[in-house]
C-alpha cells in the first residue's frame, strides 16, 4: 500500500479538509459572472446617467453632471415615468387579486392530480414565445377581433365604448389603448404572481388554520389575521416580478400602445436612434430606484416577518 | 340523585375515511373536571376522536355532546373547547403575547383586561417576561407552554391536548407531565389528553380510555386498567405484560384459558425450588438479559413453550451478575392471584 493515492483522490481529500477553499472554487465562476458582467454593467449604467449629451455635436460629454436627471424631470419625460409606474402598479394589484384565489385553491384544496394539471395550465403559456402571445392578444383585442364580436353578441357594446371613451386609458379600440395593454400585461405576468403565492400558501401549516378557528376566529378572520400575513412574502415576491417586468417592458407598448411612450420604449429610442445614452441610462435607473423603495417599504411594513 | 351531565359524550360515534374506519361506534362519557386520557397506538382513532371534539372533523355517524348539547355539526369556532396542538401551531408572525391574546382579541375582550389575563397566564406557565419574543426564539418546552397558555387563557370548559409532550426530551416531558397535572387541578377544567405513551397516561390521568382499531377497549382508572386489563390488547399495551396461552397455560394452571402476568410479579428461583401453596411455577432457561440500571429485564424461554419477560429490581445484583445469568436454567414462581384471565379477540 505504499503506492501514492491517485491524483483525483488526493485532490478530493485536500479539498475535503479545506471546506472554505472548496466553497470558494464553486462560487467563484457565478460570482465573477454576477459581479463583473451584471453588476459591472449596472454600475456603468449608473455612471453613464451622470454624463450628458452635447445637444449641438451629439457627443457624450464624460463629465459629472445632474443635467440628464434634470431632463428626466421635464414634463414629457416625467409623464413617461408616471405612466409606466402607474401601469406597473395597477397590473400588480390586479394580478395579485386574480392570482390569490387560484393559488389558494391549488395550495389548500386541489387533489394532487388536479394541482399538477393546474400547474401545467399556469406554466404552459410560458412555453410559447412571449412575442407570439402578445401579438395574438392584439388580434383578440382588435376591432374585428373575437372579443369585440363576443361583446356585440352580448349587446354590451355600450359598456365597451364607454370604457374606450375614458380619457387617458381609452382609445379607438382595445388593441390601441392603455386598457388593452393592461389586459395583456395582466395575462402575460399572471403566472409569475400565481406561483410564489401558491408556494407561500402551501407553507402555511393546516394546524395554524385549525388553531385560529379553535380560538374562535371565523374563516374570514382567520384569512385576514393568519393566512394573508403568512402569504404576504409570496405576494411581495410575485409583485417584484409583475412590477419590474412591466416597468422594463417595451414590446407590449410597442404592439398595443399609442404615441404615449413607456420607459422601455424611451430607453430603446434614446440609446438607439437618438444616441442619447445618458438619458437612456437615467431612464433605466428609475425602475431600479422604484423597486428599491418598494422593497424597503414592504420590509418596513413587516411583509417578510413571517419568513 | 341526579346523574351529572358529562363534559363530553360520544354516542355511538363513527368516522370513516373511505373504507377506513378510523373511529368505529365509540360510546364514551368524559366527566366534568376530570383528566381523561385517550391512550392507544398510532392509527387507533384517538387523535380522530380529539379532532371530532374540537370540530376539525365531523362524525360519519352518531353524535357528540358537550355538556349535554349536541355539537356534532358545529364548526370549531362555535365550540367552547380549546386545543393544544401536537406541533404547537403557534402563529409565527406574532409575538408570544399576541399568540396568547389571539382568542381574547377575536372575542373582543377589552385591551386592558386582555393584557391582564395574558400576563397572568404567562406567569402561570412560567413565561413571564418573554411576551415580546417570537415563537421561533423559544425552546421546544417554552413553545409548548405558550401553546398551553394560548388555549387556557380563553377559560374553555374542555381543554384538548394532542400529544403535547411528544417532541420534548424525556426529562422535560416528565417535568411537564407533573406541571400539566398541577395546572389541571388548579384551573379545574376538563382535560382530554391524547397520547400513545402508557407511562404518561398512567402518571397523569384520572381515567383513561384505551383505543385499538377505532374502538375503545377499556375505560377506567389507571390502576383498574393496569391491574385488570379487560382484553389481551390492553394487557399488552398498558405496561409490559406476558400473555400465556395454550399449552403453556395448561402446564402452569391446568387450564388452556389465556391469562396475563405482569413481569414485575414474577420471581426467579433455582431449578427445583419449592412451590408453596397458591403459587404458580414454570421452568425454563434465561435466554436474554437487558441491564437497565435500576432493574434488569430477563427473557425466559419456557420448557412448555413460549417465553416470559421478568423484571427484577437490582437490589443486590450488579451488572456483572446479571450478565452471568444468561443461559442458566431457572424456575419462575409467582402468586396465582396475579394471573389475569383475558378475553382474546383474535
Amino acid at each position: 500500500m505504499s503506492a501514492r493515492a491517485p491524483l483525483a483522490r488526493r485532490v478530493s481529500t485536500y479539498l475535503y479538509r479545506r471546506p472554505r477553499l472548496a466553497l470558494g472554487l464553486l462560487l467563484a465562476p457565478p460570482l465573477l459572472w454576477l459581479g463583473v458582467v451584471y453588476l459591472g454593467s449596472l454600475l456603468s449604467l449608473l455612471v453613464q446617467s451622470f454624463f450628458s449629451l452635447d445637444g449641438f455635436t451629439g457627443q457624450v460629454i464624460r463629465r459629472f453632471t445632474l443635467a440628464t436627471y434634470r431632463d428626466l424631470l421635464t414634463r414629457a419625460n416625467a409623464d413617461i415615468v408616471l405612466r409606466t409606474a402607474g401601469m406597473a402598479a395597477s397590473v400588480t394589484v390586479a394580478a395579485a387579486a386574480a392570482a390569490f384565489p387560484l393559488a389558494f385553491y391549488m395550495a389548500r384544496y386541489a387533489s394532487p392530480e388536479r394541482k399538477a394539471l393546474l400547474y401545467l395550465a399556469v406554466l404552459l403559456p410560458l412555453w410559447s414565445s412571449y412575442l407570439v402571445r402578445v401579438y395574438s392578444w392584439k388580434l383578440i383585442l382588435a376591432k374585428e377581433g373575437i372579443l369585440n364580436w363576443t361583446v356585440t353578441l352580448l349587446r354590451l357594446e355600450g359598456v365597451l365604448n364607454a370604457l374606450l371613451a375614458l380619457p387617458g386609458i381609452g382609445g379607438p379600440s382595445l388593441s390601441v389603448s392603455l386598457l388593452g395593454m393592461f389586459i395583456v400585461y395582466l395575462y402575460v405576468w399572471l403566472p409569475y404572481m400565481i406561483l410564489p403565492i401558491e408556494a407561500a400558501l402551501e407553507r402555511v401549516p393546516q394546524s395554524l388554520i385549525e388553531a385560529s378557528s379553535d380560538l374562535g376566529a371565523r374563516p374570514r378572520e382567520t384569512f385576514r389575521r393568519v393566512i394573508l400575513p403568512l402569504a404576504l412574502p409570496g405576494v411581495v415576491a410575485g409583485s417584484i416580478f409583475t412590477f419590474s417586468l412591466t416597468l422594463g417592458d417595451f414590446i407590449v407598448p410597442y404592439a398595443l400602445g399609442n404615441s404615449a411612450y413607456f420607459i422601455g420604449q424611451a430607453v430603446l429610442a434614446h440609446q438607439g436612434t437618438a444616441g442619447n445614452i445618458p438619458l437612456a441610462a437615467a431612464f433605466t435607473v428609475v425602475p431600479t430606484v422604484i423597486m428599491a423603495v418598494y422593497l424597503t417599504a414592504a420590509k418596513r411594513a413587516g411583509a417578510f416577518d413571517a419568513l | 340523585m341526579t346523574v351529572p351531565i358529562p363534559a363530553v359524550r360520544f354516542d355511538r360515534v363513527s368516522r370513516h375515511f373511505g373504507d377506513v374506519r378510523a373511529v368505529n361506534d365509540v360510546t364514551l362519557d368524559i366527566l366534568d373536571g376530570e383528566f381523561f386520557t385517550l391512550l392507544g397506538p398510532s392509527g387507533s382513532g384517538k387523535t380522530t376522536c380529539l379532532r371530532l371534539i374540537a370540530g376539525f372533523d365531523h362524525p360519519t355517524a352518531g353524535r357528540i355532546e358537550l355538556h349535554g348539547v349536541d355539537v356534532s355539526s358545529l364548526p370549531p369556532y362555535e365550540r367552547d373547547v380549546n386545543t393544544v396542538f401536537q406541533d404547537y401551531a403557534l402563529f409565527p408572525h406574532m409575538t408570544v403575547a399576541q399568540n396568547v391574546a389571539y382568542g381574547l382579541m377575536i372575542k373582543k375582550v377589552l385591551p386592558r383586561e386582555r393584557e391582564a389575563r395574558v400576563a397572568e397566564m404567562l406567569a402561570m406557565v412560567q413565561l413571564a417576561g418573554l411576551g415580546r419574543r417570537r415563537p421561533a426564539q423559544l425552546s421546544g418546552g417554552q413553545r409548548q407552554r405558550v401553546a398551553l397558555a394560548r388555549a387556557l387563557v380563553n377559560r374553555p370548559r374542555v381543554l384538548l391536548l394532542d400529544e403535547p409532550l411528544g417532541a420534548l426530551d424525556l426529562k422535560l416531558r416528565q417535568q411537564m407531565q407533573l406541571e400539566l397535572k398541577a395546572i389541571q387541578q388548579q384551573v379545574g377544567i376538563t382535560f382530554v389528553y391524547v397520547t400513545h405513551d402508557q407511562d404518561e397516561a398512567l402518571t397523569m390521568s384520572d381515567r383513561l380510555g384505551v383505543f385499538n382499531n377505532g374502538r375503545v377497549e377499556q375505560v377506567g382508572s389507571p390502576a383498574e386498567v393496569y391491574e385488570h386489563p379487560a382484553t389481551d390488547f390492553v394487557a399488552g399495551f398498558v405496561g409490559v405484560s406476558n400473555l400465556v396461552s395454550g399449552e403453556a397455560a395448561q402446564a402452569v394452571t391446568g387450564s388452556p384459558q389465556t391469562f396475563t402476568i405482569r413481569p414485575e410479579k414474577i420471581l426467579i428461583r433455582d431449578p427445583g425450588a419449592d412451590v408453596s401453596n397458591g403459587m404458580c411455577a414454570a421452568d425454563g432457561r434465561i435466554r436474554d438479559v437487558v441491564y437497565l440500571g435500576a432493574h434488569t429485564r430477563y427473557r425466559v424461554e419456557l420448557a412448555a413453550g413460549g417465553e416470559l419477560t421478568v423484571i427484577q429490581q437490582n437490589v443486590e445484583t450488579s451488572s456483572v451478575d446479571v450478565q452471568a445469568a444468561r443461559g442458566r436454567p431457572v424456575r419462575l414462581v409467582w402468586h396465582r392471584a396475579h394471573n389475569r384471565p383475558v378475553a382474546t379477540r383474535r
